[in-house]
């Protein structure tokens, strides 16, 4: 029986996505430890966002099991077999989990604070004044406190990705997912988020997976860079190792085409 | 004979008034169910579910697809043989809103498609509940767009309500005929009765249009 400590906080095992005839992913095996903060890179196409969209629950599986926290994400077991589960359990799993998005995809009708107040209350059922002096602590960490009443129309790009940083947050998820969080980003604005995410690992307990097209980052940043390609990972290692000996062909040819462009 | 009586025309005025109150009520409540139905509708039309979805869309498109003053004299001369007897004024105000529902579902859903995917995405990894989704996020983006669509199907509606003399409703249309049958001149209250929804028609039309500019000037 494993205990706590060796068991990962987020486990994929054999997962497989299609679409139609198009294999996206092709029975992936990735455990990430508790607190490890995993960067994934890869081209396009090589279905490295599939892999947090599946565990956002945003895309549906088409085989193997993804477990969070020792908890089978989108099957329940049934007399000892895995079966499909159902939105209640899916709701449940899906509480551990926070995901920025690379467009943001903050609610334009509500104010920074609205925005980070709005799950906390409905989903979580804390009361109006706990969830805004949650969402007001949240918002100072990302340097955001005198924008708290602005709408996102009025913010810039980093501004508001940082809110919606402080919106993940605010639901108190054992793991963040981070979608090309600055590929949106003018490149003067890349900084201030990818400090606020430094901030954030350094400063809590958090499980991070990233995808990233930010190479110098990725290496400063993660415990392990995953390089994709094809549906699979094809290289995985410490980010020193990766970016300075890459033992496949696939990462020596991605990685010099990057450097180049970058 | 002079071709407008204008003392005829003052005689009947508050009669007419009166019943013009009937016809702005029948509206109004008229509209509130095609509002709120419309907004289901559409809602359900999106449903996962296809069982859900496919009854939803069948029952817009039949709907849509049969005229209203039908639906008005089956509400009103065919629900009472099953034991359902409604008054004419609701029976015609259930048929109305019943068929600008269909319409209104139709703008709603035009609505609803126009948010980003993002939205959604955003409001399932926040763990929102489907209906906090709604009513939370998608629905206050999506409707303020097609007010002023939905707007015209109001004044549409509006001009729709002399239909409803078929079925003895005692609005402005009906009215107009009984004082017709009575003194035998059509002239004066048929022409005010149109004249009545000219005006409000246009004063209507005028009050969308400012709608639509506050709305538009909110958003930018």
């Amino acid at each position: 029986m494993p205990t706590a400590d060796d068991q990962p906080m987020v486990r994929f095992r054999e997962v497989t996505k299609r679409y139609g005839d198009l294999v996206v992913l092709d029975q992936l095996d990735l455990d990430v430890a508790a607190n490890e903060k995993v960067a994934i890179i890869g081209p396009s196409g090589s279905g490295k966002t599939t892999v947090l969209r599946m565990l956002m629950t945003l895309e549906r599986i088409d085989g193997g099991v993804i477990e969070v926290d020792g908890e089978a994400l989108t099957h329940t077991s049934r007399n000892g077999e895995l079966v499909p589960a159902d939105e209640g359990h899916l709701r449940r799993v899906r509480g551990k989990i926070g995901m920025v998005f690379q467009h943001f995809n903050l609610f334009p009708h509500m104010t920074a604070l609205q925005n980070c107040m709005e799950a906390p209350v409905h989903v979580l059922g804390l009361s109006k004044d706990e969830a805004r002096t949650r969402a007001e602590e949240l918002l100072a960490m990302v340097g955001l406190a005198d924008k708290k009443d602005q709408y996102p129309a009025r913010l810039s790009g980093g501004q508001q990705q940082r809110v919606a940083i402080a919106r993940a947050l605010a639901m108190r998820p054992k793991v963040m997912l981070f979608d090309e969080v600055t590929s949106a980003l003018d490149p003067e604005l890349v900084g201030e988020v990818l400090n606020v995410i430094r901030r954030l690992g350094a400063e809590h307990n958090l499980t991070m997976l990233m995808v990233t097209h930010q190479m110098g980052f990725a290496r400063e940043f993660a415990d392990r860079v995953c390089f994709f390609y094809a549906g699979k990972i094809a290289e995985q290692g410490a980010p020193e190792q990766l970016f300075s000996d890459p033992q496949s062909e696939r990462t020596r040819q991605f990685l010099a085409a990057v450097l180049e462009a970058g | 004979m002079q071709l407008f009586d204008w003392q005829f025309a003052l005689e009947i005025l508050p009669t007419l008034a009166r019943a013009a109150v009937v016809t702005i009520e029948a509206t109004f409540l008229g509209f509130a169910i095609a509002a709120v139905l419309g907004l289901v509708l559409a809602i359900l039309r999106r449903s996962q579910n296809p069982w859900i979805s496919s009854a939803a869309g069948g029952f817009v498109e039949f709907i849509r697809s049969t005229p209203v003053l039908i639906q008005i004299f089956f509400v009103f001369f065919v629900f009472p043989q099953f034991g359902i007897v409604i008054p004419a004024f609701t029976a015609g105000v259930m048929a109305l809103g019943l068929h600008y529902a269909s319409y209104c579902s139709e703008v709603y859903r035009a609505g609803l498609d126009a948010i980003p995917r993002g939205q959604w995405e955003a409001a399932r990894a926040l763990n929102l509940s489907p209906y906090r989704t709604y009513y939370g996020v998608i629905i206050p983006q999506a409707v303020p767009p097609v007010v002023p669509a939905l707007g015209n199907y109001l004044i549409g509606m509006f001009k729709e309500t002399p239909l409803l003399s078929a079925i003895a409703v005692v609005e402005l249309m009906q009215t107009a005929k009984i004082i017709g049958s009575e003194t035998f001149r059509y002239l004066e209250p048929i022409t005010m009765v149109g004249a009545f929804f000219l005006v409000m028609s246009l004063i209507s039309a005028v009050g969308v249009r400012q709608l639509e500019a506050w709305l538009h000037s909110r958003r930018g």
